[in-house]
């Protein structure tokens, strides 16, 4: 499907032009998830976008499936209610590096733990866009924000690795010059069952890659270019080179763990005495 | 038929809840309301309900919002310190309009304060703990039977309003074990139905309204496509945040509820038609009043008890009657003074009203009140 026939089919009439500043990396990775709706061949009525608060999550409202822009963090607790009490409703999460790292932490964890299916696209651009620049804790170390003048000190979450050891059974990491990839990745993140991670580097010229005289939008895509290498060819590069550049590609998968609502099912029948 | 048992309130509020339909619960435990959740984990899956114990308060409160989209009559239940985590997503769900039930067992505070002591001291939380100008109902039992009527009533003004309802228990009540009879099934009692569009799926606007005020909410997965946001947003649920769509988005919120509190506020009055003298006091404050009422009438002071067991919305036009009828106003309540100063407001002066707050971690008894209604209605 063209992207115009995608916005045609799957944004909804009159939300559009988008919030988003010009070079913002967002509209590419909204635009990746509707692709991976398409090509799962999924309706509008059964997928919920749930998003919590930041520039990532102003996609929600331009989308035309079940849609809530809920409060700042909190979008998996929602979606773990919406889930767990519909769940034969596809759940996607919206959100961002402040929402889900920062506010939201505790709640990622947990969802990743419970393996409940929910697909969490986290668009990471390493910063708070909407308030204009402050450090969040997937800003790299020392990269400069409005509260971090002189360079941020604290270490930055590497947030695939965090939820694979809370117990996330599918863990992805793509950019948005990736954009194949990263449709490829939220379509297989969506149909695993369980609870997925698809991390999406995305550039904010605006609030980020000014701070940190990183060039304009085009300069910020051929940096995810550069920094991105596929997991096998990562494992391989020199400790150094490591430390700069990072994995994409599908990092992490379980496939048959129990899912938390099919456990829950499990549970219904065992509390009426069914076995 | 029904049984005879000897229950918890906040066992009652769970027999409540499952009666009124309830099928889903979030929660987390504290000190003095965690019997609500116990009992909901055991009872809700047999009922085809789900239970889930989340990762912290502001969570439980987060996936009753997402349970409720999906069509679910739900509830969460805490105490004041965790009643305090959950604001945020409360003016959330006021702002959305979105149904659901939270049960306060309030404790002294503030802070950890005294878990296991008995307070009414969320008063105020309970009505302004979220920011911004937001309109909700807080409903108070005063017994265990009532835990199990107010719990049903929570829900069908939840639904009829699109409202979050706050059961604003104390411990007394809350931990308190009474008689109660409750029907052998529970069929027989009303469920509310929350108000479903009857437009096309194209046509719909997710906060259009009729003269309820009240917007029709289709569940998330019906055909009905809808946004929700705590954004100021206009009918079609989409953020808007022009001058006018706040104010027309406000006054509806307020207008909703306050042009209905006929409907919504519930007081009981106690030896009241001829009384000089009214004590008001709610909840577990309330009920050593109704010997102390008899004990003074017993002397000659025509003393009658005034129990909100609305709340909030604040029963106005019920206090200026009073204020009309007796001479002396005295305000009962577990906590330094909080809703006496509602009262005050109110009454404006027309009669004295006086405060008589506990917050020794005991209620009063009845001896202590007739004390106190001596040395006040002189």
């Amino acid at each position: 499907m063209s992207m115009e026939k995608l916005i045609d089919t799957y944004f909804r009439p009159g939300r559009l032009p988008h919030i988003w500043c010009p070079g913002c990396g967002h509209g590419v990775v909204t635009g990746c998830m509707v692709k991976a709706i398409d090509k799962l061949g999924l309706t509008k009525d059964e997928v919920a976008v749930v998003s919590g608060i930041g520039c990532s999550s102003r996609a929600s409202g331009y989308l035309d499936f079940n849609t809530v822009h809920s409060a700042h963090g909190r979008a998996i607790p929602v979606a773990t209610g919406l889930k767990l009490a519909a769940p034969k409703l596809t759940v996607l999460v919206v959100t961002g590096d402040g929402d889900a790292a920062a506010i939201g932490g505790n709640h990622l964890i947990h969802a990743a733990r419970r393996n409940i299916d929910l697909t969490v696209v986290l668009y990471n651009n390493s910063i708070y866009g909407m308030t204009g620049g402050q450090y969040s804790p997937m800003t790299p170390l020392h990269a400069k924000a409005t509260t971090a003048p002189y360079g941020t000190i604290e270490r930055d979450f590497n947030i695939a690795e965090l939820v694979k050891a809370a117990g996330a059974t599918f863990v992805a990491r793509s950019t948005t010059f990736h954009a194949q990839m990263t449709t490829d990745l939220i379509a297989k993140g969506i149909a695993h069952k369980g609870f997925s991670l698809i991390e999406v580097v995305s550039a904010c010229p605006t609030s980020y890659g000014r701070q940190n005289k990183m060039g304009g939008p085009a300069d910020m895509m051929k940096w995810q270019r550069d920094h991105g290498v596929p997991m096998v060819a990562y494992d391989k590069l020199s400790d150094e080179d490591k430390l700069v550049k990072f994995p994409i590609g599908l990092l992490y998968e379980v496939v048959g763990a129990q899912e938390y609502t099919d456990a829950y099912e499990e549970l219904i029948i065992a509390a009426k005495g069914g076995k | 038929m029904s049984r005879i048992l000897l229950l918890q309130g906040n066992q009652a509020v769970v027999e409540g809840a499952i009666a009124a339909g309830c099928k889903f619960f979030g929660g987390y435990p504290i000190t003095p309301s965690t019997e609500i959740a116990e009992d909901l984990a055991k009872k809700l899956p047999k009922v085809g309900g789900k239970f889930i114990q989340m990762e912290d308060e502001i969570a439980s409160i987060g996936a009753v919002i997402g349970a409720s989209l999906a069509g679910k009559k739900v509830m969460t239940a805490t105490s004041g310190p965790g009643f305090s985590l959950k604001q945020e997503l409360l003016g959330y769900a006021c702002m959305a309009e979105i149904p659901i039930v939270i049960a306060n067992v309030q404790r002294v505070g503030p802070s950890t304060g005294q878990p296991t002591s008995p307070s009414q001291g969320d008063i105020m939380q309970a009505r302004w703990g979220t920011h911004g100008d937001h309109w909700l109902i807080a409903l108070t039992p005063g017994s265990v039977p009532e835990c199990f009527d107010l719990t049903i009533r929570a829900y069908a003004l939840s639904e009829k309003y699109r409202v979050p309802v706050i059961l604003l228990l104390d411990e007394v009540i809350g931990h308190m074990r009474e008689k109660i009879e409750l029907p052998d099934n529970y069929d027989e009692i009303p469920q509310p139905e929350r108000k479903q569009p009857t437009c096309k799926p194209e046509d719909f606007k997710a906060y259009a309204t009729d003269d309820s005020l009240v917007p029709a909410m289709p569940p998330f997965g019906s055909g009905y496509r809808w946004h929700v946001t705590g954004l100021v947003h206009d009918e079609t649920g989409f953020p808007k945040g022009t001058p006018e769509a706040t104010v027309e988005s406000t006054n509806r919120l307020h207008d909703k509820l306050y042009n209905n509190l006929d409907d919504i506020v519930e007081v009981e009055n106690f030896q009241m038609d001829d009384a000089e003298y009214a004590i008001v006091a709610f909840g577990g404050a309330a009920r050593a009043v109704y010997e102390a009422v008899n004990m003074a009438r017993a002397e000659g002071i025509k003393v009658g008890l005034v129990r909100p067991i609305t709340i909030w919305p604040f029963a106005e036009k019920q206090m200026k009657a009073l204020a009309a009828k007796v001479k002396h106003i005295m305000v009962h309540e577990l906590n330094y003074g909080q809703y006496v100063e509602e009262v005050q407001r109110v009454v404006a002066g027309k009669v004295p009203v006086t405060s008589y707050g506990v917050y020794n971690n005991e209620p009063a008894t009845p001896d202590e009140l007739l004390a106190k209604i001596k040395e006040t209605f002189k």
